[in-house]
């Protein structure tokens, strides 16, 4: 399995451990990553709001290189909103012919034009689809021990375009974190918006979100998330009064994975996450991701 | 740019060209409210999403040019995902803030400095450089006040090693093409 690799803006900044993660579990899953050469920001959420056609040229602008450089291989994202961003190209440029033409009449001011063949998936797709999630649970073996999370999709890989999982039930990542073993920690805000680019025009209702998010996550061990930007909102605004004072981890998908396939702290950047203080880190490592044979894991009591 | 009132059907041409892409789009809701009743953010909207489509639908200007609806939006996709005419309300609310942002009213530049200063930086950089992309942000909405609102995260983000210098590697690499996009905007 070989795929051209999208990190994105965040990756590289501050969500470096997701970048650096995903890396290591791909690597350890036997699953090919070649970075696209030169790649861009896909324009955010911010480039909607100025303007429609940058809208679609900044993604647009990766995934013909993608198609001019690693013709054939799928471009895989990490982050959903990079994922939304190349995905809305071929669902609403390619396919109409006037937008089209407009977006490679731009790009071709980069030398660049996109034919319409790379197809754009996201990691949770991935691991599901592709590695599968029995090959998963094969190399991790149960390892989590119980460990309870509560999986958190958040918007953009459920909506609006339905392509590998329930928009209104959404399993995928479910089933990953049961074949780590971990036990799925019920809830109703796993698709619910942390807010987004509101927490920074108007944190004073993206917090509503996050509180209501944190809140319904209470009792869990770890909130798990594949996104920057909900990583970011659902961890960063903890000691704000404003967001319930609720406290829990909030860790990235691949961290969780990479801790599971025995990868030490240190090779999952365990030590970025701000929600993580340390004696929470050796409360859950006690419980939940040692590696001797398991026991006594039930009655560990919360954080 | 706070002339006297704009009619509401004396729109400059950009103004017309987006007014026609949401009346296209939203003509055929039926305003049930299921968009209404999903939206998270719908409580601190001064008019509900169903409201504002009609307001569009009958090209009422200056009642949406007055609303700070499409400003609370946070592109969630739920509207979009649940209305049972299949309307891309999302895109709708991206583009009234277009509409907003063309108008110039006064409300506009508070609310549409992030996505100035972050596009900006992608100008710049052609990577997003969050080190300078907050102090871009903090200067365009020339609120004083708003850097000491981020500092405590700042002070952690720091700590958490989350903040780099930013990489100037990529520095003008998508230039041409907001050039280009530019033109095409300005030719239409
Ligand atoms: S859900 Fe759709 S049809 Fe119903 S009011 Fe909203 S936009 Fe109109
Ligand atoms: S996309 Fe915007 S308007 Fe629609 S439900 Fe979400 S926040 Fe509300």
């Amino acid at each position: 399995m070989k795929y051209a690799y999208y990190p994105g803006c965040s990756l590289q900044e501050s969500a470096h451990e997701f970048d650096v993660s995903v890396r290591a579990v791909m690597d350890r899953l036997g699953v090919e990553l070649v970075e696209i050469p030169d790649w861009t920001c896909c324009g955010a959420s911010a480039a909607e709001p100025v303007s429609r056609l940058m809208n679609y040229a900044l993604p647009a602008r990766n995934l013909a290189l993608a198609e001019k450089e690693l013709a054939g291989l799928d471009v895989l994202a990490p982050c959903s909103a990079c994922y939304l961003n190349l995905l809305k190209v071929n669902r609403e440029v390619v396919g109409d012919k006037s937008l089209h033409g407009q977006v490679n009449e731009a790009l071709d001011a980069c030398g660049l034009a996109y034919g319409g063949g790379v197809r754009v998936r996201h990691i949770l797709d991935v691991l599901v689809n592709d590695v599968g999630v029995e090959a998963i649970g094969a190399v991790v073996g149960q390892n989590l021990n119980g460990m309870r999370v509560a999986p958190y999709y958040g918007c953009q890989i459920l909506r609006p375009y339905e392509v590998f999982d329930d928009p209104r039930k959404p399993l995928s990542m479910d089933n990953v974190l049961t074949a780590m073993g971990a036990k799925i920690h019920p809830w109703e805000m796993g698709a619910r918006c942390c807010g987004a680019s509101l927490m920074v025009t108007h944190p004073e209702v993206a917090m509503h979100s996050v509180e209501a998010i944190l809140g319904a996550a209470e009792g869990a061990d770890a909130i798990a998330t594949v996104c920057p930007l909900c990583q970011m909102n659902l961890e960063a605004y903890q000691h704000d009064s404003a967001a319930g004072g609720h406290h829990v981890p909030v860790l990235y998908l691949t961290q969780l994975l990479g801790l599971a396939f025995g990868l030490e702290e240190p090779a999952v950047l365990l030590e970025k996450n701000m929600s993580l203080n340390g004696s929470m880190r050796a409360g859950i490592r006690a419980r939940a991701w040692r590696h001797e044979p398991p026991g006594g894991t039930e009655e560990a009591g919360g954080t | 740019m706070n002339q006297t009132k704009p009619q509401a059907w004396s729109p400059d041409p950009a103004t017309r060209e987006i007014l026609d892409e949401l009346r296209g789009e939203l003509g055929a809701c039926m305003q049930c409210g299921t968009c209404t009743a999903s939206c998270p953010n719908g409580f601190a909207m001064d008019v509900t999403p169903r409201q504002m489509w009609r307001m569009v639908q009958f090209g009422m200007l200056d009642r949406i040019l007055e609303s700070r609806t499409f400003w609370m939006c946070s592109s969630c996709y739920m509207c979009t995902l649940r209305c049972p005419r299949g309307l891309k309300l999302t895109r709708a609310m991206g583009a009234l803030k277009r509409l907003a942002r063309e108008r110039g009213t006064w409300k506009v530049r508070r609310n549409s400095a992030f996505y100035d200063a972050f596009m900006d930086n992608v100008e710049k950089y052609g990577r997003v450089q969050e080190t300078s992309l907050m102090p871009g942000y903090f200067l365009k909405s020339r609120d004083p006040l708003l850097p000491l609102h981020y500092l405590p995260l700042g002070v952690r983000m720091m700590r958490a090693g989350k903040l780099h210098v930013p990489d100037g590697s990529r520095k003008g690499r998508l230039k041409a093409l907001f050039a280009k996009v530019r033109e095409m905007e300005d030719r239409s």
